[in-house]
Parts: structure tokens; sequence; C-alpha cells
């Protein structure tokens, strides 16, 4: 009997052969309770015009690239090449103060032009000038299924892919020390308009194969993977991973809710994650010993003329593509990412390290006579007052900037949760983290959470608080005094 | 737009100066601000404090514009009693609605003036914009006060209740107890001759004590307190035909106020709920306890516990409390459960509070001070759940 259900629950837990007779009761707990097919019930799922149409187009090579450190949050960059030094795509430019291993390199080949720093010296910017070709530096093949994970691990830090694997806690960069318990990928996103990965991971199994194998040797856990119900994802016929299929409203692509679903995040545990296009630049990297960051971007939201999916790089002048397609207005807001969390940059700037979605909508910078009595229509709402979404659950709307309203103090109640899929009490750590009580964020959860699952709450907020701003914070101070 | 430009220049004029909170008030009241999103959720929803603020404020129209014309129906149906025996066909009626503007109107002024006056004042000493949690409480309390209530009495209770019961704790959000029910509790408690009795309830009784003309009008608490028979009809107490506290009175409105809250998610659903489900069960207890044979025709109790459990519902200002006072979010239970635990108390503690102390027969708007003391203590052991649970989640792993 108890081999039995050994054999059966096996697939699901192979920590069952380190724990014994108290493994067993887990993966038959797990096996029950815990379905591979995962219904997210709470939440909110945007619709805004400007999806991008599903053609891929090749975006004109940038003059310049850039790479900002505040990307990779809570490093300090120690510079390796200098002004007018020549690099290769690959080529360590700086690597963090803090930890020498951790290197972040060159995705083209070119000369540093210049380095930009604000206040206190700090490193805004740093600038490349491409040449015309790229030349790659050679890190050599590495074969994922017969290399050991220190030669993997070595390998994915001398060639700069180290930074792809974010851990939590802290929704920092993975600490080169620790093991994981598990590693986390959601393979689709659900964020408004953002990157539709089963088109733009097309035709990248094999790459997606090689990180996947690799991540695995990494920790004695599993790989999980998180794909969309209703999609047709390459990850469906992949090995060395456990795969689960997400339904329900956004955010049932963002990692943490998954997170939170399949093995939450407990007190002295870490776990990785990683974005499915940063695995294909990893995969590419095992196999070829090239570090080529390409990106497939879903360049789109209303104020974009043609929206549609762009080849381009990490680092790439938005002006590229964003000129290709055409802007209907002068007063836009350019956002690095999606319009949840993204960052905002100017329409000359660069794409963000991390980010496959470009999103333009307008700017609200106006005043709204009445705004806050009259009927609305052509605007999102979670509540009916007055205001009319609800009728209309399919509409999609042309959201510009404005806040809608002033900060205020914490007020409406409940409705936070509507959104908020993870097991645990949004207004409660949101105030936790403003009042700086870290013994308080520890017992809500704070290990398992990173901003961008308070993006959401931070929609909907009648306050209209800085949720995410708050959590990042939280997690800074926590960093600092017990990370 | 000239006003628009306008108003924008006079801003940037403002902006940084003491008076810059008041203007901005005055000019988000106009135009909701230009204000963009900087990082994070570039986008928001349409929703702000102003507009959920509002739609509370269309939910308590109908009682206000129902007590402006029951305060002149009371009165008139004092004199001459004959009125009551076709209150509908009497009740709409000009002469009331001009004794009941009349008197209800300077109430209504005196609130908001002195209120937000207050709000303003504690604005612009703390650098802070002006926020919009005393335009509710502004409307509630003229709603709650009997009609004949002197308009100084009133000033001194609201500044007392916006100061004590809200600033000094931070301000709107940050208040422990209900504001408009620390303003009508200081009135209960500092002048109670004018806040209970049979002279308060109906305009003029108190001027005419004493007179051959005299005239009075008890609730119907105050009747059952008195082991009395209530005059009214079930009906009348259901629509509001009925002295009591200016707006309060017509269960009719009030329910249908609470279906637009509740439509409109204003207001939540499980208070109001669980706060009937409370008073049902204390009512029922009551009953029980009557019929058990406990309690003799004689005491003092047996009015109000002998009063059908159901018929609580519909009388004393019970019904408004718990749709339009116990659901404010500052004050209550923050988590869903803990709403659950917080409203049946309320309802339970009404019922009691209203049977056991027949000096002061209406125990509502005690009952929810107390929970909203009790309301962060509730929510402790709501989140303590879910702490304890990644505790275990700790010791299983770690075992």
């Amino acid at each position: 009997m108890v081999y039995l259900i050994y054999k059966f629950a096996r697939p699901w837990s192979p920590a069952i052969k380190l724990e014994g007779l108290e493994g067993v009761k887990k993966a038959l707990l797990i096996s029950i309770f815990m379905s591979k097919d995962i219904k997210i019930k709470k939440g909110l799922t945007i619709k805004l015009k400007g999806e991008a149409e599903k053609t891929l187009s090749s975006a004109p090579r940038s003059r310049t690239f850039a790479i900002r450190p505040s990307d990779f949050h809570l490093i300090t960059p120690k510079m390796v090449v200098r002004e007018g030094g020549k690099v290769q795509a690959g080529d360590t430019i700086f690597y963090s103060k803090s930890n020498e291993l951790l290197k972040f390199v060159s995705p083209v080949s070119g000369t540093l032009t210049k380095i930009e720093r604000g206040a206190k010296r700090v490193i805004k910017e740093i600038t490349i000038e491409a040449d015309p070709q790229d030349t790659f530096k050679n890190f050599g093949i590495l074969s994922p299924d017969s290399s050991s994970a220190e030669a993997i691990k070595a390998r994915l830090l001398e060639s700069g892919c180290w930074p792809f694997i974010m851990q939590r806690p802290y929704a920092v960069i993975a600490d080169t020390e620790q093991e994981p318990r598990d590693i986390f990928v959601s393979a689709f996103s659900s964020a408004p308009l953002a990157n539709d990965c089963d088109f733009s991971l097309k035709g990248k199994e094999k790459e997606l194969q090689a990180a996947l194998t690799a991540l695995s040797k990494l920790t004695k856990g599993q790989v999980h993977v998180g794909v969309d119900k209703s999609g047709s994802s390459p990850f469906k016929g992949l090995r060395d991973i456990t795969l689960h299929t997400i339904s329900g409203p956004h955010p049932a692509g963002n990692v943490g809710t998954q997170i939170n679903k399949l093995g939450p995040v407990n007190k002295g545990e870490i776990v990785w994650t990683v974005a499915p296009q940063d695995l294909v630049i990893m995969g590419e990297l095992l196999l070829t010993g090239k570090f080529n960051p390409e990106r497939i971007i879903a360049l789109s939201g209303s104020e974009v003329k043609t929206p549609k999916y762009y080849r381009t790089r990490i680092g790439s002048e938005a002006a590229t593509f964003l000129y290709d397609s055409g802007l209907k207005d002068e007063n836009v807001r350019v956002i690095s990412g999606d319009v949840l969390t993204g960052k905002k940059i100017s329409p000359k700037g660069h794409l963000g390290y991390y980010n496959i979605t470009v999103t333009v909508i307008p700017e609200g910078d106006d005043y709204e006579f009445f705004g806050w009595t009259k009927p609305v229509f052509d605007k999102i709402s979670t509540s009916r007052a007055l205001t009319f979404s609800w009728l209309t659950p399919n509409k999609k709307y042309d959201l510009n900037t404005n806040t809608n309203g002033e900060h205020r103090a914490f007020v409406v109640t409940g409705n936070y949760e509507e959104v908020f899929p993870l097991d645990m009490f949004p207004m409660q750590m949101l105030k936790a983290c403003m009042v700086q009580d870290l013994d308080e964020m520890e017992a809500l959860g704070m290990y398992e959470v990173a901003p961008e699952d308070f993006a959401l709450t931070e929609f909907v907020c009648v306050s209209k608080q800085p949720h995410q701003q708050i959590i990042r914070n939280g997690l800074d101070l926590m960093y600092k005094e017990i990370g | 737009m000239g006003l628009k430009q306008n108003l924008h220049k006079l801003k940037e004029k403002y902006a940084g100066t003491k008076m810059a909170p008041a203007f901005n008030a005055l000019h988000t009241f106009l135009y909701t601000p230009n204000e963009t999103t900087h990082s994070g959720s570039h986008v928001r929803v349409v929703d702000d404090l102003k507009r959920t603020m509002n739609t509370v404020i269309m939910a308590l129209i109908p009682c206000l514009i129902f007590g402006i014309f029951n305060a002149g129906y009371q009165h008139y149906a004092a004199i001459d009693n004959t009125l009551r025996l076709d209150p509908l066909g009497n009740f709409f009626t000009w002469d009331n609605f001009m004794l009941g503007a009349w008197k209800v109107l300077p109430l209504v002024i005196v609130s908001y003036v002195v209120g937000l006056g207050v709000e303003f004042i504690f604005a612009i000493i703390k650098k802070h914009e002006v926020e919009e949690g005393y335009l509710v409480t502004g409307m509630l309390v003229p709603l709650i006060v009997p009609i004949d209530i002197p308009l100084w009495m009133l000033t001194v209770a609201v500044i007392f209740g916006v100061v004590i019961g809200k600033e000094v704790f931070g301000g709107t959000g940050m208040n422990i107890l209900n504001p408009a029910l620390t303003i009508r509790a200081f009135l209960f408690f500092a002048y109670p001759t004018w806040m209970s009795g049979d002279k308060v309830w109906v305009e003029g009784a108190q001027a005419m004590a004493g007179q051959p003309d005299a005239i009075s009008g008890e609730t119907i608490l105050g009747t059952l307190a008195a082991n009395g028979h209530p005059v009214y009809s079930l009906w009348d107490m259901f629509w509001g035909f009925i002295p009591g506290s200016v707006g309060e009175t017509s269960t009719f409105l009030i329910l249908l106020g609470a279906l637009f809250l509740i439509f409109t998610k204003i207001g939540s659903w499980r208070i109001m709920l669980s706060a009937v489900i409370g008073a049902i069960a204390m009512g029922l207890i009551f009953n029980g306890v009557v019929n058990a044979g406990w309690i003799e025709n004689g005491s003092k109790f047996y009015g109000l516990m002998n009063e059908t459990w159901w018929h609580h519902l519909i009388i004393g200002g019970l019904a408004f409390g718990i749709v339009y006072m116990a659901t404010d979010p500052v004050t209550a239970s923050q988590t869903n459960k803990g709403k659950w635990i917080y409203g049946f108390f309320i309802g339970f503690i009404s019922i009691m509070i209203r049977v056991f102390n027949p000096a002061y027969p209406e125990g509502v708007m005690l009952a929810i001070l107390l929970m909203n003391v009790f309301a962060p203590t509730i929510d402790h052991y709501v989140v303590q759940g879910n702490v304890r649970k990644r505790l275990k989640r700790l010791k299983v792993k770690t075992a």
C-alpha cells in the first residue's frame, strides 16, 4: 500500500527520497490537494486598447545601447571598462561591488562612450556605441546534460547570465552562495498588453530545454513551470521540469502568484525565478558559447500606430522600433515594461534589461471638470459608484496616466483582497512596511512577495497609494536588517 | 476653458504656501487634478476617495429629504392627531416641507461649516491636503440628532467630535471611533435632556412644554421601555412616519440606501448582513426568555423584551446605524472575516443595550462605538490566523 502511494506520488516530489515516511505523507497530500492544474480566482484582467499584432519584424539596428544599473536592484557597479574602451558582446562591463563573481556584460560589441553619473556619483547609465556587426566573446559550448552543477554555475556567472536569475525573498538578483529550494518559471504573462510568450518563444524549444536542464542541476528541488491553460506553450513538451497549467485572471501569470500556490517561500528558504525569454539567452549561451541577448518585444499600447512584435536587443534605443511603428501623439508615456510594473522612459531612451514589452499610452496631465462625481463610461473601475465598466466586461479601454484622484490615507477596505490571490493580508502588509515593523512584515509573509505582486492592488487603490514602492522599501529594509 | 487655465495659474501661485491645502481642496472639488503616475502602476482605476464618499452621500439624500418632511409632519400630527389616519396623504405637503426645511437645513449647514472649518484649519496647520472623510460625517450628523437640538450645542459637539474623534489621531483614515457617533455621544452625555425623553423628538415640543396646547411625541422605544403600547402601526414604522432623530425613521429608505451601497460595492454587505443576524439573534433570545416565563409582566424589561424579534429591525436607529455608520471602513474591522464578527456583535449588543437600558433606549450608537474599539482586536486575531498558518508551514518544513 505504502509502496503504491510512493509510486503514485513519486513524480511530484523527489523530496520524498530524503524525507521517508513524512515525505510519503506530504507527497500524498500534494498529489491530492496540490493539483497541477491551478485556478486563480481573485484578480482582475485589465483589457486595454493597442494589443500587439502577432507579426514579427526586425527593428533597425540601434546606434547606441545603454545599461542602467538601476535595473539591477541594490547592485552597486564597479566598472571594468573605462570610457573609450572597446568591448565585444559578452565582455564584462562591470561587476557587483559586494560580489566580484556577479558580472554584468555588454549586450553588443562596440565602444563604451559614456558613463553618466548622478548625485553622489551613482552610475545612472552606461552607453555603448555599437559596431555595425557584432563580434562575440566565445565562452565555449557547455552541454547541460553532461556538465556538473559547479561548471554550469561558473559559466552562468562569467557570461553575465546570472543576473537573469532572481530570487525571493527580497526580489533581487540571486545570491551566488545559496542553493535554491525550487526554481519557478512563469511561461506566460497575464498583465495588460503583455508579450504573448507562446508567440515570442516559438521555435526556441532547444534553447529553453538547455537552460532548464542546466537550472534543474542547480537545485535539489524542482523547476516549476507555469503555463497558460488555454495556450500552446513551447514548454509543454520539455523535460526536467514540473509543468503546471494555470488559469484565471491577472495576476495568474505572475510568478509570485504561482509560487504562492505551488510552494510559498518560508523563512530561511530561497527560491529562484527566471523569465522565459531570459532562459532563451541562457540556453543559447550554453549551446553556442555566445552571449546573444536578443529580445522579441511586444510594442503595444493605444498610442502606437501599428502595435506588433519586434526583434531587437537588450539595451536598444526605443526609437528604433517606436518610430518604425509610429506614435499617434506627442504627449505620450513610453513605458519599458507593461503598464502595471514597467519603468517610464523617454522616447529617446533605451529598452530596460529585463523588459520584453514596451507600452505607449497617453499622458493624463490634464484636469477633468467634476471628474470625481460625474458618471464614467470610458475608464475602468472596480466599484459601481456611477462607474459603468461593470456593464461592459469585454470592452477594451484607453487609459491614460492620470491618477484620477489625489493621494490619501488608507480608507476603503476589502477592495485589495478582491484582486489579490496570495494567501496574505495586503493592506496589513503595506501598513507594516510603512511603519517599518520588521517582525510584523516577516509574520505577514514578506519573504514571499515582490513589488509586482502589489501592482493590481495599486491599480485599484482608492487612496492612490504607491503600493509597489512601499513594498520595495519594505523589502530593502528587511534585506539591510535581516538578509 | 478659461476657468481651468485660471485655476491652474492660481494653483501654481499658491503652491508651497500655507493656504495651498485650502485652495487645493476647492480646486479639486471642481476639477480632478492633473496629477499623473510616476512609477509602479502607470494606470489607475477611476475611483477616488471623493467618489467613494460622494456615493455614500447619495445614499443619504433620500433619508434627508424624508427627514425634512417628517419633521413638519410630526409637528402638525402632534397638534392634530387626525392627520395620522392618512399619513401618506398628509405627509408630502408644502407646510411639512417648509417647517422641516426651516429646522433641518440649519443643522446641515452648521454641521458642514463647522466640521469642514475644523478640517481646513487642521489641514493648513499640519500642511496636508483636506481629506474627504467629513463629507459623509457632515451629512450623517444632522440625520442622527433630534430636530430641536440647539445649534450652539451642535457646534460644540461637532468641534469636539472632529478634533478629539478624528484629528488627534491624525485625520481621515486614522481614527478609532466613528466621528459622527462621537459627536452624537458627546451630545448624549453632555446634554441628555436634549437627547432623550418625550419632549425632543417633535419640533416645538420642548418650547411648548407646560402650556395648555403642549405637544409631545414619544419614540416607540420610549413607549416600549415604559411598558406602553406604541400607537403606530408596523407600516408606519417601516415607511418612517414616526418620531425619531431627523433622518433615521424610514426603514424603507434605509433599505434602499443599503441596496445602493451594496450594489456600488461601497458599503460592506458582510457588516450589514451580520449585524442584522446579530440583532435577530438577540431579539429571539429575549423573546425566548419571555416565553419561558423568566420575566414577569410587570418587569421594567418586559415591554422591550416582549417585542417581537423582527420589530426591533424597523424601530429606533438600528437600521440607520447598521447601514451608514457600522460600515464606515476606517473604524470597522478591516478584514473580511473580522467584518462578520464585528457586524454580528453590533446587532447583538444594540438590542441588548436597548432592552437593559430603558432610560436611554437606543443601543446602536453605543454598540457601534464599543465595537469600533474592539475592531482592531478582532482584526488582530483574524490576521494572526494567517500568521499561524505560515508558522505551521515552517514548522512542518523544519521538523
